[in-house]
């Protein structure tokens, strides 16, 4: 364990959370520029596990096991949401025959 | 004797429990057997109450149970018979019980005959409550308790709207003197820390006489009476309360309701007489009021206005009673009252029912011989109030008389004219009545009955009363001995420690008889040459009156008076309040709320365009504003 602890100290601190944000942000422009349904979803994804990577990262270096709970916990949620998500767009897909967000436009009033 | 006493209010009250919930399955028989056996019963335990009584000269006072205890106050349910009420006590179920054996024949053919009766036994309930509560908390139950069967009952012919606002009229009105009556007990319980009688008279008598306390108690109090007992300003609303049914105005608007205001001043005595000032208010409000009302029923030609009337202006002579310290006097006249109004309201209730219902004395007339019981009992009532001798009318109102002239001639002077209206005006209404030609319809002439027995026995026995009644109040001046004044004498006895008897020399006394006596012949005497002799009637509505006869035809106005000086401004008022304040401000800012988060809406619900990305973007962008706020923020 020590090992793996020590590598992971091997790297500072201030390179994960560029890490974290630097994903976090891609995600970010995912969302906002593409307008593929499942694209976007895989953006959320990666803004999720840049969270994720950024909580082990402390955890780590505040020697807290509790941060990687939290990974555990987000990453079941994550799955969950995925199902759900997944089976609204399959549904959205089969009504509309496609996947582009501009075209639900009628989600309105 | 003691374990019974419960017994007298508790079987009114289950008669009123039983004519209510059978209403409408017993029969009409069972109904008023049962409501006058009751009152019958309670008379019977009455009498009994009242003769341990004079023969032991104790007063019974039983606790039933603690009802409230706070702090220091400790209000129990307590019954006190003492000389006082035990003639209450007669009265309420001697004469309830001739009024309810007469109203099984007056009202036999009304569609409400249980809930009638129902209500006359709650009636009789609650004013046995009311003199026989040992403290002023039970006895202000029985205060509210019977005015509101007076609303119940005035209101009895609830479809008939003008009756219906007759029964609120007296509603409104006795709230106005209940207010003051509590008002005046919230300061006894402050001052005094107890409620009961036993406990506040005997330290009033030792305080200081005349203290502004006292004053002002009794002044509230006061105000209570004037509503209950119909006194000026609030006296409008008894001669309206002739609405109800006649046996109704008979038991609780002339012999028992009514008096409850004399009864609670005659109870709390000592109170009034420590306060100077508001006996010769009490004397000048009942003197006035006599006055007043016997110049209002002058002309009047509803048989039932007149005696309202004339109720009205004889209760002003038990208050002129009160007021001059003739304690005593004017409770002999709440008795001797108590039987001839009696009589004389089940008199002319007889008249309307052989008249098919009429009551305007224009279209009677002649009935003499047609209805000879009714005629020969109502001219016996009719003696009796206008004070002939040896009439009980004549004792009575003589020895308030006789206290008023001790006190000031002036007072005098008003009153024996007033006595002298009232012999006029009450043989004027026989006289228009009973003499002359009939004057009403041909059906109704086919139609003229002498009433049932159940009608006419009450009349005879109350007229008995009326003729005798007098005897136990015969003055030493007439070589009687007063046995009413000897035995009501512990009651006062404080008072007239404080007030001292007044002394008259025996001819002046004489003198003063002779006066009202010889008035009395005189106004009988010119009614019978007005009425009989002249054969003049009282004019239609539509007529011309000469000025002073219209104004007291119209009762002087004042129930337009009140209009204009209180309904009207108190309409104008409600009117802006309902018009501005509730229709502008509160609704105007209600129903502003409303619109304005619909209007809101309205156009914040543009900003929903359906463009998810659009969506996402706004979404980023409030994440970022909660991130930079919280940045800020640190």
């Amino acid at each position: 364990m020590n090992s793996i602890a020590n590598t992971i100290h091997a790297v500072p601190l201030n390179h994960y959370i560029l890490l974290s944000t630097i994903i976090f942000s891609i995600g970010v422009m995912g969302v906002l520029l593409r307008r593929n349904a499942i694209v976007i979803f895989m953006s959320v994804e990666l803004m999720l596990n840049s969270v994720n990577l950024l909580l082990t990262a402390f955890s780590v270096y505040r020697g807290d096991a509790a941060g990687q709970v939290f990974v555990f916990f987000i990453m079941a949620l994550a799955a969950a949401e995925v199902a759900v998500g997944l089976a609204i767009i399959v549904m959205i897909y089969r009504n509309t025959n496609s996947i582009d967000i501009n075209v639900l436009n009628r989600l309105k009033w | 004797m003691d374990k019974y006493i419960w017994l007298i209010p508790i079987l009114p009250l289950a008669g009123f429990v039983i004519n209510g919930l059978g209403r409408n399955t017993l029969s009409k028989s069972v109904i008023g057997a049962i409501g006058s056996l009751l009152v019958l019963i309670a008379f019977g335990i009455s009498a009994l109450a009242f003769f341990q009584i004079k023969s032991s000269g104790v007063p019974i006072n039983v606790t039933l149970f603690n009802w409230i205890s706070v702090g220091d106050i400790k209000i129990p349910f307590a019954f006190l018979v003492d000389q006082l009420s035990s003639i209450m006590l007669l009265i309420i179920t001697g004469v309830g019980f001739l009024i309810h054996l007469y109203s099984i024949g007056y009202m036999h053919d009304d569609a409400g005959f249980g809930k009638f009766f129902a209500y006359l036994n709650l009636f009789v309930f609650f004013m046995l409550l009311l003199v026989m509560g040992s403290n002023y908390i039970v006895m202000f139950i029985g205060w509210e308790g019977v005015g509101l069967c007076s609303y119940l009952l005035i209101g009895f012919w609830y479809t008939n709207a003008s009756y219906a606002d007759a029964a609120k009229k007296a509603f409104i009105m006795n709230r106005i003197g209940d207010l003051g009556f509590l008002l005046g007990v919230f300061i006894i319980t402050a001052v005094f820390k107890s409620v009961e009688f036993a406990t506040i008279f005997p330290k009033a008598a030792t305080m200081i006489r005349g203290d502004s306390m006292f004053t002002i108690v009794t002044l509230l109090l006061f105000v209570g009476a004037i509503g209950k007992s119909a006194q000026l300003p609030l006296f409008t609303w008894l001669p309206d309360a002739m609405a109800g049914p006649t046996p109704v105005s008979a038991l609780i608007h002339a012999a028992t309701m009514v008096t409850a205001g004399i009864y609670m001043i005659a109870r709390s005595n000592i109170l009034f007489t420590m306060a100077p000032q508001t006996m010769e208010v009490i004397a000048i409000v009942g003197l006035t009021t006599a006055c007043f009302a016997a110049l209002i029923a002058l002309t009047q030609t509803d048989i039932k206005k007149v005696l309202a009337y004339s109720t009205v202006s004889q209760l002003g002579y038990m208050f002129l009673g009160l007021g001059v310290g003739a304690y005593t006097g004017s409770f002999f006249h709440v008795l001797t009252h108590a039987f001839f109004k009696a009589l004389l309201f089940l008199g002319a209730g007889s008249v309307i029912h052989a008249m098919s219902g009429e009551q305007d004395m224009r279209k009677m007339g002649g009935l003499k011989g047609k209805i000879k019981i009714t005629f020969i009992t109502m001219l016996i009532g009719t003696i009796a109030i206008a004070g002939i001798p040896p009439f009980s009318g004549f004792f009575s109102k003589d020895e308030i008389l006789a206290a008023a002239f001790a006190h000031s001639t002036t007072f005098y002077v008003v009153g024996v004219i007033t006595a002298m209206l009232t012999s006029f005006y009450m043989f004027r209404m026989m006289y228009l009545t009973f003499w002359g030609k009939f004057r009403g319809t041909h059906e109704q002439e086919h139609h003229l009955h002498e009433s049932p027995p159940s009608m006419t026995i009450p009349l005879i026995v109350l007229a008995i009363l009326s003729a005798i009644g007098g005897f136990i109040g015969v003055p030493a001046v007439l070589g009687g001995h007063h046995e009413l004044g000897a035995y009501l004498a512990p009651v006062f006895e404080a008072s007239t420690k404080i007030l001292g008897e007044h002394e008259l020399s025996h001819s002046t006394e004489k003198t003063l008889m002779g006066i009202s006596v010889l008035l009395a012949f005189i106004a009988m005497a010119y009614a019978y040459f007005k009425h009989v002799k002249g054969g003049s009637l009282p004019v239609g509505d539509e007529e011309e009156r000469p000025a002073l006869t219209n104004l007291s035809y119209h009762k002087f106005y004042i129930d337009e008076l009140y209009d204009t000086i209180i309904r009207k401004p108190l309409d104008f008022l409600s009117e802006f309040f309902y018009k501005v304040v509730e229709q502008l401000g509160i609704d105007g800012l209600v129903n502003g709320l409303g619109k304005g988060t619909l209007e809101t809406s309205k156009g914040l619900r543009l900003l929903q365009t359906g463009n998810v990305g659009f969506y996402i973007f706004m979404m980023v962008v409030g994440i970022i504003a909660i991130l930079v706020y919280g940045l800020i923020k640190i």
